[in-house]
């Protein structure tokens, strides 16, 4: 019996001692394999005596019982062992920089003019466009800008030919849209204009958003202050955004008006973005002219319009902060990424 | 529009200071653009008088003054300006004073001699930036008098950025009529009493022939005993306060007159007239030169002046050299006309003549002030240097002048447009402020504009008076109200911001250039031969309107590159221009969507190969952009490689075009390696493609490769395109997996290996089924491409 303890203290401690899976397949061969020193032992019960033999086999075979688990633990741990140690050699620096396709962003200006374009539609308005090569009639005449009218000269005007010109504002999408739609109307026209014009404040080229709404009721100059006002202060994000209108003078508007809102970057405490008077010069409006309205056969007693018409770099200037009107068209990229 | 408040105050004078008459005035519709003071701040500047001047013993250019300010004993000054004489009158600075600028008077030893104050030049005093010497003050300044008051140096200039509506608001008297409506406050008109006339003047005859652009002429004979008298102080400052420069007396009368009463006037040296006048339109051939110098030809459409010998001056807009005034000019001819705004409009600015006298004329001029004016200059001219004034002429066309038509102004109609409340009573008094005449009572009126406001034309305008008398301030700011409407949302139109989506999340930067660019530009990049050109471009390299995209992101890139960006990826949309004329008769203006990318695949990184990008990769891009049905078939474009460029086709027209830049193009652009372009009609990007449902078949597909050769010059799409159409209806999908070149293959010729799926919806399919469909497509391949199974 006790040569039977010390076998298996001897292959326990030798099944802990492997660590590899074959050296360990090879000690089980030497105990418990055809030839092993249990199965010999086995095979030598027959030759004990008869009372001996059952009791003798029965400790043997508690031993295979006790070496065959302990090998299936070994082998378990080994695999295990095997496992961590192969992941330990896949890791990697997890603080490495995944593979970057790289982003592109939105233009500023376009940007903005998402973000006007997603205001009005929420109150209502639909997006309507038009050509920016366009003919001096929709540009000017039908906008109540005869021919000589002191107005036009200070459109700075780009010609084409006599009588084409680029669209100098959006408002002619006022005209062509009002002429292919029925009443009521509730549109923004963004787009292109241009001005032969270029110094520290103007490029030749920028973007306008024109609004009209024609109905015959709830439009009047009120409805007009209530309406800018309300996007204003969604637009900055300002609940107590404070506005003012104050008289101007547009040919196809009157009244007409000039809207500030209280400059968002010192809050009206005067900065040099306001030239220190606390307010920003942000758009133009008015209730559309009887003039304009007339010639398209719409009825101005019945229907009243109101439009509009605001900048959008000027906007995107004082939203972002962006000092030089002219960064805009230069597209540096490295300027432009801040957009992301 | 400039003007000293000072000057202002003496028509108008409210309870407000200059900031408060300022915010009256903007909010009222006269934009005060700029408040600036006359003068900047300092004090204890005087009168002094010369009493003694002597040279300083210790300095050549400096002289020992005593000068009386006022005070019991005169000071001792040491002096240095050139002009100072004995007797002279000029500003004298005493001890304590601070000048503009910080200098701090102090008494004090010059060069051994004691000096208490110091006389004062212009500029010492910030009143100029330049100027010669000291500050000669007349005859009449009171020795010791604060020169502030003397020079009314506490008052201010306004500038006022008005609207081309408010012509009437271009002289001292508008604005002054303007804040006694607005602040409710009397107007006092400054009186003058009419000279009598010497009716043994003869009287020059003056002929309207024009009277569609000249509907009132006035003038008169005068005779000044003194011309060549300076114009006085006060009027000088009046003038320079706004904006103009005093120059001789009878120029500085006319536009005093003008700037107080809103009438341009002009002066004609009467002996350098011969015979009549007439008021004509210039006759081809005939040219003028006019003070300021310009030799102009003259054309039809210019109105003159003319005496018997030709035109003698641009009616309106400015007098012939020939006839000018001097200050030694004793018999002058003085017009005050009323020319129409449509004879006027644009000539100056067509001309590059800067007038004063046009600028009103081309907004309009009240036409009942030719009298007057006549009457008012006459007045200040022989107060100042005596003589005789000759009877005055008025000829009239009434029927050319404008008519002031009586207009139905309803209270009602005023309340419905600006949408809250207005007593009608209110609305009474403010028109009436404005010098509006009403007839009616209770509700509606019949209103006539004053002869000054020729912009109130319709019912509407007298609306804006109202409001803005009212206050723009006071109208209530009304939550719109209008009918919910859904909005019109087409499911199958795709966003612009969708497609710019797909670009950035694909690394492209959004950007926007010129519509405008250099023909040299379009001339590189351009199909299309001759671009639209504009008449007036500002820049050469803004002179045409650009064809394609492809030239502002060339140029873009160019300027990314120059500031050291590795890798360009761009886009933009916009429109193109193109001669073909559309349904308007102007030019066809596409909306495209254009990109560039140049550099490598990816942004430099650790984990990726620095490769270029190809063809292959912005043609993926694309791809991943089109509507379903498009093709790719190879093209020659002028700017791209002819072997790297492909046309983009979809519903059998051309839609665009992907490739790399061509590489003659490499030196024009300072390249060495060509960029990726692509351009694409927006209108078939813009159609999102219909979800089309089939139920999800239930059985596995079964997939067999098959590698076909085909000559080289075989395009790939081709060989797919006939498989695919060859194919029976089970087959799911066939795909192009590889495209191999080298050994095994034989030179010349390429393996293409493709990837076939079955996928029957009602019963799993045989291997033998799909062998069956395999060789039925290698027999199409090898029959059409005369393709081998490799």
């Amino acid at each position: 019996m006790q040569v039977l303890m010390s076998l298996q203290e001897e292959a326990l401690a030798l099944f802990a001692r492997l660590d590899s899976p074959h050296a360990l397949e090879e000690a089980k061969a030497r105990y418990l394999g055809k030839t092993g020193v249990l199965t010999e032992r086995l095979k030598g019960l027959g030759a004990l005596p008869h009372e001996e033999r059952k009791s003798a086999g029965a400790a043997i075979n508690q031993v295979k019982g006790v070496l065959e688990k302990a090998l299936q633990q070994r082998r378990e741990a080994l695999v295990l062992a095997q496992q961590e140690r192969e992941l330990r050699a896949s890791a990697l620096d997890v603080t490495l920089p995944g593979r970057l396709h790289g982003r592109g962003a939105t233009h500023p200006v376009t940007r903005t003019l998402e973000r006007i374009e997603t205001l009005f539609r929420s109150l209502g308005f639909e997006v309507a466009e038009g050509p920016e090569v366009e003919s001096d009639d929709y540009n000017f005449t039908a906008l109540n800008i005869p021919a000589d009218h002191p107005a036009r000269a200070m459109h700075d005007t780009f010609y084409l030919a006599p009588g084409v010109v680029l669209r100098t504002h959006t408002s002619p999408v006022q005209v062509r849209y009002l002429e292919s739609h029925a009443l009521p109307v509730r549109i923004i026209a963004p787009g292109r204009v241009f001005r032969c014009d270029s110094d520290v404040t103007h490029t030749p080229m920028f973007h306008q958003v024109e609004g009209l709404w024609v109905a015959e009721e709830g439009v009047s100059l009120a409805a007009l202050k209530g309406l800018l006002s309300e996007f204003m202060r969604h637009f900055f994000e300002q609940e107590e955004l404070p506005t003012r209108f104050r008289p101007s003078f547009f040919p196809f508007t009157e009244p007409s008006a000039e809207m500030d809102i209280g400059c968002v970057i010192c809050q009206g405490n005067g900065c040099r973005v306001c030239s220190h008077t606390g307010w920003l010069e942000v758009l133009g409006c008015g209730l559309v002219h009887p003039n304009v309205l007339e010639p398209l056969g719409i009825d101005s007693e019945r229907y009243v319009g109101l439009a509009f018409g605001l900048g959008v770099e000027r906007l995107a200037m004082i939203r972002y902060g962006v000092d030089d009107l002219r960064t805009f068209y230069e597209n540096d990229l490295r300027f432009l990424k801040h957009f992301q | 529009m400039k003007f000293s408040e000072a000057w202002l105050r003496t028509w108008v004078d409210p309870e407000l200071d200059a900031a408060g008459l300022a915010h009256v005035l903007t909010m009222g519709g006269l934009e005060v653009e700029a408040l600036s003071p006359c003068a900047p701040p300092f004090d204890q500047v005087v009168v002094g008088q010369v009493l003694s001047v002597e040279k300083h013993p210790q300095a050549d250019r400096l002289n020992c003054l005593t000068v009386d300010v006022g005070t019991a004993e005169p000071l001792p000054i040491v002096c240095g300006a050139p002009n100072v004489a004995v007797g002279m009158k000029a500003p004298c600075a005493l001890v304590g004073a601070v000048l503009p600028g910080g200098l701090a008077i102090r008494a004090a030893r010059v060069r051994g001699i004691e000096s208490q104050g110091m006389m004062c030049s212009a500029r010492e005093l910030g009143l100029s930036e330049e100027s010669e010497g000291l500050l000669v003050l007349g005859a009449q300044a009171p020795v010791g008098q604060s020169i502030r008051a003397w020079l009314d140096l506490d008052d201010q200039q306004f500038t006022l950025k008005l609207t081309p509506n408010r012509a009437d608001c271009l002289s001292l008297r508008g604005v002054a009529r303007e804040v006694a409506a607005l602040t409710r406050c009397p107007l006092h008109l400054p009186d003058f009493a009419p000279k009598a006339s010497n009716s043994e003047f003869g009287v020059r005859a003056v002929r309207i022939e024009a009277s569609d652009g000249c509907a009132r002429y006035g003038g008169r004979r005068i005779r000044l005993e003194r011309p060549d008298q300076p114009t006085p102080d006060w009027m000088v400052r009046r003038l320079e306060r706004a904006g103009l420069r005093a120059k001789a007396l009878v120029v500085d009368v006319t536009n005093y007159v003008m700037l107080e009463l809103g009438q341009p006037l002009h002066a004609f040296a009467d002996a350098a007239l011969t015979g009549n006048l007439s008021v004509r339109w210039a006759r081809e051939g005939e040219s003028l030169t006019v003070l300021s110098g310009q030799t102009l030809a003259l054309t039809g459409d210019l109105l003159v002046v003319a005496d018997e010998t030709g035109p003698q001056a641009l009616a309106g807009l400015m007098g012939g050299q020939h006839s000018a005034v001097s200050a030694q000019t004793r018999d002058i001819f003085l017009e005050a006309a009323w020319f129409s705004p449509v004879a006027l409009a644009g000539r100056a600015r067509r001309l590059g003549l800067a007038s004063e006298a046009a600028f009103r004329f081309e907004r309009g001029v009240d036409a009942s002030l030719t009298l007057e004016a006549l009457e008012r200059a006459t007045q200040l001219l022989l107060d100042c240097a005596g003589g005789e004034a000759g009877p005055v002429l008025d000829l009239a066309h009434p029927e050319k002048l404008p008519q002031r038509l009586p207009v139905r102004v309803r209270s009602d109609r005023v309340r419905r447009l600006l949408g809250f409340e207005v007593a009608a009573d209110t609305m009474r008094q403010i028109l009436t402020r404005l010098g509006v005449c009403l007839e009616g009572d209770g509700e509606d009126w019949t209103a006539t504009a004053p002869t000054w406001r020729v912009d109130l034309e319709r019912e509407v305008d007298y609306v804006e008076e109202i409001a803005r008398c009212v206050g723009y301030d006071q109208i209530p700011m009304q939550v719109p109200k209008a009918p919910l409407r859904a909005l019109h949302l087409p499911e199958r139109q795709r966003s612009r911001q969708a497609v710019a989506q797909r670009l950035q999340a694909r690394g492209f930067q959004e950007v926007i250039t010129y519509s405008f660019v250099s023909a040299e530009g379009e001339r590189h990049l351009a199909t299309q031969p001759s671009p639209l050109e504009l008449i007036n471009p500002l820049s050469q390299d803004l002179a045409v309107l650009r064809s394609t995209l492809s030239v502002g992101l060339m140029e873009t890139l160019g300027f990314n590159l120059k500031r050291k960006q590795e890798q360009v990826r761009i886009f933009e949309w916009g429109r193109c221009f193109l001669p073909a004329p559309d349904a308007d008769g102007l030019c066809a203006q596409p909306l495209r969507l254009g990109g560039l990318w140049y550099g490598t695949r990816f942004p430099e990184q650790w984990g990726i190969k620095s490769e270029p990008a190809d063809f292959f990769d912005l043609k993926g891009v694309v791809e991943e952009l089109l509507p379903p049905g498009a093709s790719f078939v190879s093209i020659q474009h002028p700017a791209l490689h002819p072997g790297r460029s492909a046309e983009v086709r979809w519903n059998g027209q051309s839609i665009g075009w992907v490739g790399e830049l061509h590489p003659r193009l490499g030196p024009v652009y300072d390249l060495s390696r060509m960029p990726l372009l692509f351009e694409l009609e927006w209108a078939p990007l813009a159609l999102e493609a219909w979800p089309e449902y089939r139920p999800t078949p239930r059985f596995q597909p079964v997939r067999r490769d098959l590698a076909l050769v085909v000559e080289e010059g075989v395009p790939a799409m081709a060989v797919l395109d006939a498989l695919r159409s060859a194919a029976p209806e089970n087959v799911d999908s066939i795909l192009l997996f590889d495209v191999y070149q080298g050994a095994g293959v034989e030179e010349g010729k390429k393996s293409l290996a493709f990837c076939v799926k079955i996928q029957d919806t009602e019963r799993s399919s045989t291997e033998g089924e799909l062998e069956q469909i395999c060789q039925e497509l290698i027999r199409i391949a090898e029959h059409r491409f005369g393709a081998v199974l490799r």
